[in-house]
């Protein structure tokens, strides 16, 4: 999904930079692109911004419940660059990693940041395959992805097998972000996700399993500029379907745009468009660290075809806020929720103060 | 008298009767406590002057080297492969690896370098953060760890507190580094960087490519594992390095910085040492002179029933109290000394090692104890001797004998004089001690003393030749007679003079040696037409081959030959080598002087020339094999062909030709020449056709010189390191000379009694005067023949033991003729002079009065 990291990267990689500097002229995001397998698993390295967004449910040996969420952001920045330096800021690589455990009541989070280049930092063409120092995601050849990530206390090192085929969204891989069209970018999921490995805590490692959503996405198009922020859900249905839903909310908290998909069993999926995905709280959280307040219960609703259906969003604990300030980023509430039915992650952005672009 | 109140009372006498002759005497006292304060205010002042220094370079450069546990840095100014980053970046032991761009850069201010750092922000955030620079921009309500925002412009510089001074956030500023020059904008601060250190941080990229640095690094940045052996990992990364790199830790960097100024340090502190030293022969030959007046005094005193151990603390508490107001002085003296010092000579006292930087004075309670107690344990000992004397006195002998208590007629002593002179030239040939010449040193101090202690003797020696003699005037005769009958009192005036005398002349000596030395020198490796050079050229960059060839072509040049000048680091905790590419043609084209034989190198070895310091340094003999980091590959074979005389480069120079540079590096570029004229050619048209003909990317950097301002800048630069040395040879001469006139003076008030007599006996009160002026001079030429012998002994363990021991270097003697003459006849007249001075006070008093005084 659209994240905070876009704003993040933005100001990092200097979005602002002055005129004399040439822009380089980043691909637009057209629909009616076909997406190809596994080569969409790859890099993306013309556009601007570029994401894998692992989120999902682990359950270690002793039946204690986790939330997990691995991402790597890819950004291109806008230099002018001629320079034949291997330093050269190409590409810029950025991953977070956080885990959610009710035990320890907060999160959990590590993040390793490098431009690309020397073997060290690297997404590749091709198929999904990303390196940031000791950090990586990749795909096998048997479909497999695998991660390993070391957090501050933790490390993840986890496999994850699909166990359906790629979830399309918008219109066949083109997903609207707002009202303008070229507000947009390729989106697809893959939910539904088998896990198996270890999470290592204190020294101490755990095997454990369970079920996640791979989002990915690619774009060259910013937010609208009267957006604050953005919510966003992805569940795992009990019954093997998938639902996802977002809005992108301006200051007086309405939606400027929303969508949302929601895949059956039977692998049939229908695309929601913004007039049928609404987001409504039931509970508020306020976070004691920033002042925040969030909306932390929430009932997602849908227009499907045959009528309304409705899920009721619990986390798995209240304070599942990130405070990435000292490193330069935002504040937002990211964390493992469920409903009725099912398990996922939702995001909530733009609560604490409005994400800037 | 009751027992009870006997030691109040003998306390008391004490007391006047030491108050009572200093004021009868405030210019003996007052000299002997100056010779104090001047040691120890000088040896304080170089003491602190140093301690500041070292602490602001200790500072300037963890500011450089922000906090990184371990570094690697190249050894060359080239830099190493930077494929060295990714493979230690991905050692197990290694958490984050900060790649840099080092580099020195000159700016549009003519004269400004500023150290460049080229970083990877996102690499540096996590090993050196000090070194990442802040927009202003974000100064406020935003300002909340690192934006970093502009950290990939590649025209966005940071520069540090002092470097920013005079400019403003958003100006531009040119950076020249390597005969490249890119201008930049200034985008904010670096305020983790302390306020003394020029500094300027740029993305590495920008560094890279818009200051000539492509493919190369200078530093790796570590930061390691927690809970990891610093020591093991150190050992299993050095293994990993290439030749051209090398592992440096905070404390291999402080032993470099200390050793980069130790023997000026030491040098500067030994001569203050020995101004000390002065300072106790002259309290030495006060409290002699003192005692010998007062000797009817004590033998009262002691016929009285003062026992002598009184009599001895008496003595000894005048030594104290002069060496504590001396201490006092010069404490003060001496803050006020180096704060003066580093305002005006800066952190290195003119040596020039520490660049530009002027550091606060470190105030250091410590050090300035110890240069008290210094000086008051040379007052102490200086006075030892004469208060034995004091106690020692024959009461009946003493209460009628003004004189001295010898027998004329017996041969003043010269064993102790031989075995402290034999001591000292042992001594002398004694190797260097942790690299600092202490034996050396020892020598002198021995010399000195062995000198002094022949005095007696040797003035007599001196004056034998004329006892004898008829004179016409009835002045010099008596004159003659009165320093042969009385040895004792001569030496005791003379001690202070010949030791200070002796001291300036060494100094004199050998400072006169090297300048006429490195004069000689520059004559000869300037031989050239014209020089030409680009400033802060020290990392890669510099003309191309095809620039090259295009300035030979300048009309009017008959020749051009290139040369490159880098650095090479030989190992972590020493100063860099000089590393100069010379042009082909090897030595025939300005050939640099050498030194002993020269050998042939064998094939498959690379021809080397060293310096003279580089071999005393690394013990490399002509015709030895030795490795040398340079280029990545594999150690090569080196062969060192011979020696070269080199004063210019303290610690040391390496030179190869010009192709085998070009191989081993691939640095094509060269950053100066020498140019030989066409013949007839005008050196000034030539010089600016040249100026003209430079690549406009490096105009305004490249200076066009004739050998002779080179060799006068290099004069002017040599005087001002030894600017220091001139003060205290002055301070020298001054405490030398208020010393003569000081005793002098002293004994001549005490001979009143001696002059009422030999007016009794019908000598004019003229001749009297005239008496002393020859007194006066005989006892000048005496000390100074004494002092010049003695510090030309002195002078030869500076030039051949305590110069090469410090410094690495030889030189020739050369005598200062003039400023010997000036000395020796300065002391002459001084000496006349002040005895003329007093003779006259002594003999205006009625000549009757005057016998009958004293009894």
């Amino acid at each position: 999904m659209r994240r905070w990291m876009l704003a993040f990267l933005a100001l990092l990689v200097g979005w602002t930079v002055p005129a004399q500097a040439q822009a380089p002229r980043y691909p637009l995001v057209l629909p009616g692109v076909a997406l190809r397998f596994p080569a969409d698993h790859g890099a993306h390295p013309d556009f601007r911004t570029e994401w894998w967004y692992v989120t999902g449910w682990l359950r270690t040996e002793d039946a204690k419940d986790l939330g997990f969420q691995v991402t790597f952001f890819r950004s291109r920045p806008p230099a002018a660059s001629d320079n034949p330096s291997a330093f050269a800021p190409r590409q810029v690589l950025f991953a977070h990693a956080a885990i959610s455990d009710p035990m320890v009541g907060k999160l959990m989070h590590g993040q390793r940041i490098a431009r690309a280049g020397f073997g060290l930092a690297q997404a590749a063409v091709g198929d999904a395959d990303l390196v940031i120092d000791d950090w990586r995601l990749r795909r096998g050849a048997d479909g497999r992805f695998t991660t390993k990530v070391a957090g501050e206390g933790f490390d993840l090192d986890l496999a994850f097998t699909p166990t359906q085929p790629v979830l399309l969204q918008g219109e066949s891989g083109f997903s609207r972000k707002g009202p303008l069209a070229t507000q947009a970018s390729y989106y697809y999921s893959l939910p539904q996700l088998k896990v198996a490995g270890t999470v290592q805590r204190g020294g101490k490692a755990v095997k454990v399993a369970g079920t996640a959503w791979l989002d990915r996405e690619w774009s060259s198009t910013l937010l609208d500029p009267a957006a604050v922020g953005w919510d966003w859900v992805g569940l795992n249905l009990d019954d093997g379907g998938a639902l996802m839903a977002f809005q992108v909310r301006d200051a007086s908290g309405k939606a400027l745009w929303a969508g949302g998909s929601l895949r059956g069993p039977d692998g049939r999926a229908v695309r929601f468009g913004p007039s049928q995905v609404r987001f409504t709280s039931q509970r508020n959280w306020r976070s004691r660290r920033t002042g925040a307040v969030y909306p932390v219960e929430r009932t997602v609703t849908v227009q499907a075809p045959g009528g309304a259906r409705r899920w009721s969003l619990k986390p798995l604990f209240d304070d599942q806020e990130l405070d990435s300030r000292a490193s330069g980023g935002p504040v937002y509430w990211e964390g493992a929720v469920r409903s009725e039915g099912g398990r996922g992650y939702l995001e909530l952005t733009g609560y604490a103060s409005p994400m800037k672009l | 008298m009751s027992n009870a109140r006997a030691p109040e009372q003998r306390g008391l006498a004490a007391r006047w009767m030491i108050l009572g002759e200093w004021r009868a005497h405030p210019m003996r006292v007052i000299t002997a406590a100056a010779a104090i304060a001047v040691g120890v205010a000088l040896g304080l002042a170089v003491h602190l002057v140093n301690a500041s220094a070292l602490s602001e370079f200790s500072k300037a450069v963890s500011a450089v080297n922000g906090e990184a546990e371990l570094q690697v840095r190249s050894t060359t100014a080239r830099g190493f492969a930077e494929g060295l980053y990714p493979e230690l970046a991905r050692k197990a032991e290694v958490a984050a690896v900060s790649p840099v761009v080092e580099l020195e850069a000159g700016t549009e201010r003519p004269g400004e370098t500023l150290t460049v750092l080229g970083l990877d922000v996102l690499r540096a955030a996590y090993v050196t953060p000090s070194l990442i620079g802040r927009p202003l921009a974000a100064e406020g309500d935003d300002a909340r760890g690192p934006t970093m925002e502009a950290a990939f412009d590649e025209r966005a510089v940071f520069l540090s507190p002092a470097a920013l001074q005079g400019r403003a956030i958003g100006q531009e500023i040119e950076l020249s580094a390597g005969g490249r020059r890119a201008a930049f904008r200034i985008a904010g601060v670096l305020p983790g960087v302390g306020d003394e250190r020029r500094l300027a941080v740029l993305d590495i990229a920008a560094a890279q490519w818009r200051l000539g640095t492509l493919g190369r690094l200078q530093r790796l940045d570590l930061k390691l594992v927690k809970g990891t052996d610093v020591a093991q990992v150190a050992d299993q990364l050095r293994a990993a390095l290439p030749n051209d790199a090398q592992l440096v830790s905070q404390e291999s960097e402080a032993r470099r910085s200390d050793s980069l100024s130790r023997a000026y340090r030491v040098n500067l502190d030994m001569l203050a040492l020995m101004a000390l030293l002065t300072g106790g022969f002259l309290v030495y030959s006060a409290q002699s002179l003192s005692v010998a007046r007062r000797r009817p005094q004590f033998a009262l005193l002691r016929v009285l029933g003062v026992r002598r151990r009184v009599l001895l603390a008496q003595v000894m508490a005048e030594g104290v109290g002069v060496g504590l107001a001396g201490g006092i002085v010069g404490i003060g003296l001496g803050f006020a000394l180096a704060d003066g010092a580093l305002t005006l000579l800066g952190g290195d006292l003119g040596g020039g090692y520490f660049g530009a930087s002027k550091p606060q004075l470190v105030l250091a309670p410590g050090p300035a104890l110890l240069f008290l107690a210094l000086g008051l344990a040379t007052a102490v000992v200086g006075s030892l001797a004469p208060a034995r004397e004091a106690a020692r006195a024959q009461p009946a002998v003493a209460l009628k004998n003004a004189g001295d208590a010898v027998d004329p007629r017996a041969t003043p002593a010269i064993w102790p004089s031989v075995l402290l002179l034999a001591a000292g030239t042992a001594a002398a040939f004694g190797p260097a001690i942790g690299g600092v010449p202490l034996l050396g040193y020892a020598a002198m101090a021995l010399l000195l003393a062995g000198g002094v202690a022949a005095m007696p003797r040797l003035a007599r020696v001196l004056l034998s030749g004329l006892k004898d003699r008829w004179f016409a005037s009835i002045a010099p005769d008596l004159a003659i007679k009165r320093l042969w009958g009385a040895p004792t009192q001569a030496a005791v005036a003379l001690c202070g003079v010949v030791a200070s005398t002796s001291l300036m002349v060494a100094m004199a000596v050998m400072v006169s040696s090297f300048r006429g030395s490195v004069e000689d020198w520059l004559a000869q490796v300037l031989p050239a037409d014209l020089y030409l050079r680009i400033e802060a050229a020290g990392t890669g960059g510099g003309f191309d081959p095809d620039e090259q060839a295009r300035l030979a072509a300048t009309p009017g040049v008959a020749r051009m030959a290139f040369m490159r000048t880098t650095t090479l680091r030989m190992s972590a905790d020493a100063p860099p080598l000089a590393l100069i590419a010379r042009p082909e043609g090897g030595l025939d084209a300005g050939a640099p002087p050498m030194i002993g034989r020269t050998a042939e190198a064998p094939a498959g070895t690379i021809p080397i020339y060293v310096s003279e310091p580089a071999a005393w340094l690394y013990g490399w003999k002509v015709g030895q094999r030795i490795d040398l980091p340079i280029g990545g590959a594999q150690p090569q074979g080196f062969f060192v062909t011979g020696i070269w005389r080199d004063y210019a480069r303290q610690h040391g120079a390496v030179t190869l030709e010009s192709h085998d540079y070009t191989a081993l590096t691939g640095d094509r570029s060269r950053s100066e020449a020498s140019i030989t004229l066409a013949p007839g050619a005008d050196h000034r048209a030539v010089a600016e056709a040249i100026e003209a003909n430079v690549p406009s990317r490096l105009a305004g950097r490249v200076t066009v010189a004739e050998p002779r301002v080179i060799r006068d800048m290099a004069l002017r630069l040599f005087d001002r390191s030894f600017a220091v040395t001139y003060g205290l040879e002055a301070i020298a001469i001054v405490v030398g000379l208020a010393g003569v006139a000081a005793t002098i003076s002293a004994q001549t008030l005490a001979r009143t009694k001696e002059f009422g007599m030999l007016r009794h006996l019908g000598v004019t009160r003229r001749q009297i005067v005239a008496m002393l002026a020859t007194e006066g001079a005989l006892l000048g030429a005496v000390g100074g023949l004494a002092g010049i012998g003695l510090g030309l002994i002195m002078s030869q363990v500076l030039i051949h033991v305590v110069n090469p021991q410090s410094f690495h270097w030889t030189m020739e003697t050369r005598l200062p003729w003039g400023l010997l003459a000036c000395v020796g006849l300065a002391l002459v007249l001084s000496a006349a002079g002040t005895a003329l001075l007093a003779g006259r006070r002594a003999v205006s008093a009625d000549a009757v009065r005057s016998v009958r005084e004293d009894w």
